[in-house]
């Protein structure tokens, strides 16, 4: 007991010192814990998904008449098997002579909303702050800040296919 | 006898449950902590704890919900369509859905309140602080809760939270492919927002919730202001414990029967409102291809959709980005660069200013978000012969025209079609024919040019109807010649 007592004032300098290590390695081993365990949920988080770039068949040649711009639906690239119906992407898809065609993003280029072709007025118009583009996909007025996106159209086998393609995001130009 | 005898065994279990964990020792000083006797100001504490009760509510209903909704992308809208099928499902959700609602009221009042008391100010400043975390992680709750509903309007909304984030400059693109959780919406999105608004948000939430209510513990609730009182940091915590020394009561029950009345009538309400009016619909399911599509943000929301609609269109990147930084900024500022003087809002009128031109905000934004005179309306029926006039000839072929090309999307005519472009149920007053081809041809900036893209024969015609257009029905001849 009287050692103990004597030894610790003997040496309250060495304390000071064990001590300042002692914390110091418990805050290190601490943080290289949370640095282990976070590296890999923050990676994962914000790891986006590479997904390939396929062509989606929407259709044979002949359900298209020239001239004419319909709605076609067709599964993103890569589709998760409980993605359901989430999957879907659509696109405006133009027959504009034998074998060429046009497909318009319906992303509106102001917000993301769906646009409609309104096939009497030749216009595609946005709903929600009435963007309205020309049948060229350029912007006729309202707030889109730029035409409406094209995706890769081709023919293959008498089947008409587009490259299904992410989302189109405006994003500024700096 | 026994009777007594059981109630001796269940007072001697509380004793040894007391003795090995203190609850009473910590508990009942808790329950009794002194609080400033507020006389006639008394209501208006209750509102932070309402905001408690009906948070308290989200969590039960939330757990109820959680224990039915698949967070799966494909299925989650079958699921919700199930829970809302059921009775009682069908309750909870509309208790959830209507106490998420007044989650943000209450916090928007309470937080009013504090700042019309400068209640903020020294030594409550974190106190206003953590609060304002709370403030944006309910909001945070309130649109990631909408999103859940996984309906048409969830999956664009989710869209259009992207393209917005995707403005932000440099790590916009980026931003907006995390907000997707992938390029397109998929399986991984609603995963993503489920685990923020079941897990994390809430975790914070629990984390800034507490710091919060310890605060006001340690602090102490703060006492209504008087004009002529200011705070000075040297002298406040003393003269503080002083006045709850001269005439504070204890929170249990003085002050705490006031929440609990004011708690039970607004949770009272929402319940009520679940059953007669009750959860908000589910649109259509969450197709991406389904272009059928105007998504709307909710009320609390609404007037922030309203303000980006109506700004000058240049500015738009500027407020989307910048808006809610500065707001945060703002907030966070204001407990830093005024934690002393005078607490009276009447010695702080501007403060009134201030509160009164953020509740004209949201009320007259959200009014106008509501009509979204900017959204053409793009059902709008062809004009009906009662309206037309006529069912043969150029003007009902004009009228025709008026439809199909879409000018009724955004003109009204007779109430019918929108409004985002003038009304044109006089243009025939207004306007000479020459001046309407002009318009028609050249556009405008919310206006397509129909050049090129209206034969002569659909001019002429349109012409002649909205030339016939008149307050007064003009003389038959007069419309046809102006309109050749």
């Amino acid at each position: 007991m009287t050692t103990d007592i004597e030894r610790a004032s003997e040496c309250a300098a060495c304390d000071e010192t064990r001590r300042r290590f002692l914390s110091r390695l418990t805050l290190m081993l601490g943080s290289i814990v949370a640095a282990i365990v976070a590296i890999p949920c923050v990676g994962f988080l914000l790891g986006l998904r590479k997904v390939p770039r396929v062509w989606r068949t929407v259709g044979k040649l002949n359900d298209f008449q020239v001239g004419s711009t319909v709605n076609v639906a067709f599964l993103d690239s890569s589709p998760l098997p409980w993605a359901g119906v989430t999957a879907r992407s659509a696109a405006w898809l133009r027959r504009i002579s034998r074998s060429d065609f046009i497909a318009f993003s319906v992303n509106c280029t102001h917000l993301g909303c769906p646009v409609r072709w309104l096939p009497t007025a030749n216009l595609f118009m946005c709903p929600c702050h009435g963007g309205v583009y020309y049948a060229n996909g350029d912007v006729a007025s309202g707030p889109p800040p730029r035409p409406l996106r094209r995706y890769p159209v081709r023919v293959q086998n008498d089947e008409v296919q587009i490259l299904a393609s992410p989302v189109p995001i405006t994003t500024e130009k700096i | 006898m026994s009777e007594n005898n059981s109630l001796r065994f269940l007072k001697s279990i509380w004793r040894w449950f007391d003795d090995v964990t203190g609850v009473s020792s910590w508990l009942i000083p808790l329950a009794k902590h002194p609080v400033p006797h507020a006389r006639k100001s008394a209501w208006f504490y209750v509102l932070g704890s309402a905001t408690l009760f009906v948070f308290i509510v989200q969590i039960v209903t939330g757990i109820a919900l959680a224990s039915a909704y698949v967070p799966s992308a494909g299925q989650a809208y079958q699921s919700l369509t199930f829970i809302s099928g059921t009775r009682f499902g069908s309750i909870v959700r509309g208790i959830h859905a209507f106490g998420a609602s007044a989650m943000v009221i209450l916090i928007g009042l309470h937080a009013i309140r504090v700042y019309l008391w400068g209640s903020y100010k020294y030594p409550r400043q974190m106190g206003w602080l953590t609060g304002v975390a709370l403030l944006f992680l309910v909001l945070g709750m309130a649109f990631t809760g909408q999103l859940l509903r996984w309906d048409q309007t969830g999956v664009w909304s989710v869209v259009i939270a992207a393209e917005q984030a995707g403005r932000t400059p440099f790590i916009g693109h980026w931003l907006a492919r995390f907000i997707l959780a992938g390029d397109t919406v998929g399986g991984a999105t609603l995963s993503r927002f489920f685990a923020l608004h079941v897990f994390f948000i809430p975790a914070l939430i629990f984390f800034f919730l507490g710091f919060h209510l310890y605060l006001v513990i340690r602090n102490g609730i703060s006492e209504p202001p008087q004009v002529g009182r200011p705070v000075d940091p040297q002298t406040y915590r003393a003269w503080y414990s002083d006045l709850l020394h001269r005439e504070g009561v204890p929170f249990w029950p003085d002050a705490a029967w006031r929440d609990a009345v004011f708690g039970l009538l607004v949770i009272g309400t929402m319940v009520v409102l679940a059953i007669t009016v009750g959860p908000p619909a589910l649109g259509r399911p969450p197709d991406p291809s389904i272009i059928q599509a105007s998504p709307r943000p909710e009320w609390y929301f609404l007037w922030y959709y309203a303000l980006l609609s109506v700004i000058p269109r240049w500015s738009e990147t500027y407020v989307i980005i910048l808006g809610p930084l500065l707001l945060v900024v703002v907030l966070v500022l204001l407990p830093l660069v005024a934690p002393k003087g005078e607490r009276s809002p009447f010695k702080r009128q501007w403060a009134f200013g201030i509160v009164a031109f953020i509740v004209w905000m949201i009320a007259y934004f959200g009014t106008l978000g509501r009509l979204a005179p900017w959204s053409p309306r793009m059902n709008a029926p062809p004009l009906p012969a009662s309206v037309v006039g006529t069912t043969s000839g150029p003007i009902a072929e004009g009228a025709k025209v008026f439809h199909d090309k879409g000018c009724e999307f955004c003109h009204m005519i007779s109430g019918y079609g929108g409004i985002r472009g003038p009304d044109l149920t006089y243009a025939g007053d207004r306007m000479t024919p020459a001046q309407m081809e002009t318009r028609i041809y050249s556009g405008a900036t919310n206006m397509p040019s129909y050049n090129g893209n209206i034969t002569p024969q659909q001019l002429s015609d349109l012409l002649a109807f909205l030339a016939s257009r008149r307050r007064r029905p003009a003389p038959p001849t007069s419309a046809s010649t102006a309109a050749k």
